[in-house]
């Protein structure tokens, strides 16, 4: 096990699976051998509101339990909640990955993935649901977490009517960005 | 369900109450308490967990049913939080005087006004009182742990008390972690069913409830204040008997790190302990003689224990979510009144932080540390404000 530690933190709209999708990477890492937790922007919860969620990994336990002022990456499953000012909440070095079919805006010597998960998703799982696809964007800046990690826990946490679809799409989404 | 899983707090607190086989479950929703009864309901429903599961219509009826049920000499678990324990605030009296063996997991919330759904300790915090005995774990597998572990505490014939198992709500209750659920063969060899002659039996009867006059109604207050303090008692062998089928052990009724030679010490409960032990290495590392304590059981409150871990202190203190209106925080309260009865002299600071959900940084905790080092006055002090404290 490599040393690694990363704090992820999603955007999404309540509804999208941004939550979700935080538990799935975060099970993926337990998995790969690491320390994670994964919790959403704690509250009252309501369809369509932009929610936040976070994922910490890290080869050492992790004691800080907050929400992290800066992040590694941050994953934007709807892009009407893009803005480049997202970067300020990056650290050094950090990445935003966005589902968009759009050019969007990119701030100054960020790198900014985007990627149109929501045509794929409509194919794939006939719904724009976005929250597992875009892990297939996140995983080149995160090899260590492993494919069949995901594979795995999505297995075990996700509906069972929902994961062969969405394996599908994300292998989908990996053999597109080759 | 067994083995490592990623789940959250509530639901790693459900797995433990489903391990010691609950017979009667009886709760009424509130956030963040919810998800530990919906789990538990699923699993009556699916027929993983045989217990009787009562949907009531308060949390004063939720404590009372289970306080009917516990009577019969059935296990029980309900679970609440914040305004609903405040609601139950009558029935804990009676529980903890009846000495009904109940275990109760509470999310720890604020409480209204300012209404919030956040944490913080002042909900538990205010019912000390009564006569329960009270736990805060620091994550979901503690959690879990405690669940089990309470039940044994509970229904030891020397004890035979109420336990309230607290979890910090949202940072343990909705965060999602790593977490061993141990088989159902482990959790059987470590809690056997509930035996009691105190229950409501024909062929054995005996009184249950009763009043009692002035004669001798201290005298039952006394026998409840032993039997709390026989906590102490049996901890340690409930814990040593825990690790040897789970592999894993808490200690008593504190948890120090790096006590052993530390001059400054910060007391904890809950969460907040694991980045106290950041700040502690950080600060070993720089020269600071550095330690902490968390304390695990606020009733029975440890005394001894913390006069013997703070043997080598010159200043401790207490970082606690928690305030008593118009004097300090309570849990300072009771450490001062501890620790003035140490051979020596030691200076004691309260820090309140983290009320209503309030975030507490490594900063923060640095700030509690350099304020003892540097010998700032005593008085108590809130931390992490937004604004200035000039009132």
């Amino acid at each position: 096990m490599s040393r690694l530690t990363k704090e992820i933190t999603w955007y999404g709209r309540g509804g999208q699976g941004a939550f979700t999708a935080s538990r799935i990477l975060g099970a993926a890492a337990m998995l790969a051998g690491y320390q994670s937790l994964a919790f959403p922007s704690f509250g009252p919860e309501r369809r369509g509101a932009p929610i936040r969620a976070f994922t910490k990994i890290s080869d050492k336990s992790i004691t800080d339990r907050s929400i992290p002022k800066k992040s590694d990456h941050i994953l934007v499953l709807d892009d009407s909640l893009y803005d480049p000012a997202l970067a300020d909440g990056l650290k050094e070095g950090g990445s935003i990955f966005v589902n968009t079919a759009k050019e969007v805006p990119k701030p100054d010597g960020v790198m900014v993935i985007t990627g149109d998960i929501s045509r794929l998703a409509e194919e794939i799982l006939g719904r724009p649901i976005v929250n597992i696809g875009i892990i297939g964007l996140l995983l080149g800046e995160l090899p260590e977490i492993g494919i069949q990690n995901i594979f795995v826990s999505i297995r075990e946490y996700m509906p069972s009517k929902t994961v062969d679809k969405n394996i599908r799409l994300l292998e989908t989404i990996l053999s597109q960005k080759k | 369900m067994s083995g490592k899983k990623f789940i959250s707090g509530d639901e790693a607190f459900a797995q433990g109450v489903r391990l010691a086989k609950a017979q009667v479950i009886s709760a009424y929703p509130i956030t963040p308490q919810t998800i530990v009864v919906e789990r538990l309901s699923e699993m009556v429903e699916e027929g993983e967990l045989d217990s009787k599961f009562l949907h009531v219509e308060s949390e004063h009826s939720a404590l009372m049913a289970a306080m009917g049920a516990a009577a019969t000499g059935a296990r029980t678990f309900t679970a609440t939080s914040s305004q609903g324990l405040l609601y139950m605030a009558e029935c804990l009296t009676y529980v903890a005087g009846g000495r009904f063996p109940i275990v109760m997991m509470n999310a720890n919330r604020a409480t209204a006004l300012p209404w919030s759904i956040y944490g913080d300790h002042r909900d538990s915090l205010s019912l000390l009182d009564h006569g329960w005995i009270q736990i805060y774990t620091e994550n979901a597998q503690e959690s879990l742990d405690m669940a089990i572990q309470a039940y044994a505490i509970a229904e030891q014939e020397e004890i035979r008390l109420p336990v309230m198992v607290n979890l910090d709500g949202f940072v343990l209750t909705h965060t999602y972690e790593a977490v061993d659920i141990p088989t159902q063969e482990q959790a059987d060899a470590f809690l056997k069913p509930r035996e009691t002659w105190d229950k409501l039996d024909f062929d054995k009867p005996v009184s249950m409830a009763y009043t009692v006059g002035p004669d001798l109604n201290e005298e039952y207050n006394l026998l409840h204040h032993k039997a709390l303090l026989n906590v102490a008692k049996h901890i340690e062998n409930i814990d040593v008997s825990f690790e040897k089928i789970f592999g894993r052990k808490y200690g008593g009724l504190i948890n120090g790190y790096r006590t052993e030679d530390a001059d400054l010490i910060l007391i904890t409960l809950g969460s907040i302990s694991g980045l106290v032990r950041d700040v502690v290495d950080e600060l070993r590392e720089e020269g600071v003689k550095a330690g902490m304590i968390r304390i695990r059981f606020m009733r029975p409150f440890p005394a001894e224990e913390l006069i013997r871990e703070t043997a080598h202190a010159s200043a401790v203190g207490v970082l606690e979510k928690d305030i008593s209106f118009g004097f300090e925080g309570t849990v300072y309260s009771n450490v001062n009144s501890a620790l003035s009865k140490s051979a020596h002299k030691i200076s004691t600071y309260d820090f309140i932080g983290g009320i209503g959900g309030k975030n507490i940084s490594k900063e923060d905790v640095r700030s509690c540390f350099a304020a003892m080092q540097k010998k700032e006055s005593e008085e108590v002090r809130f931390i992490g404000l937004e604004v200035e404290d000039d009132i």
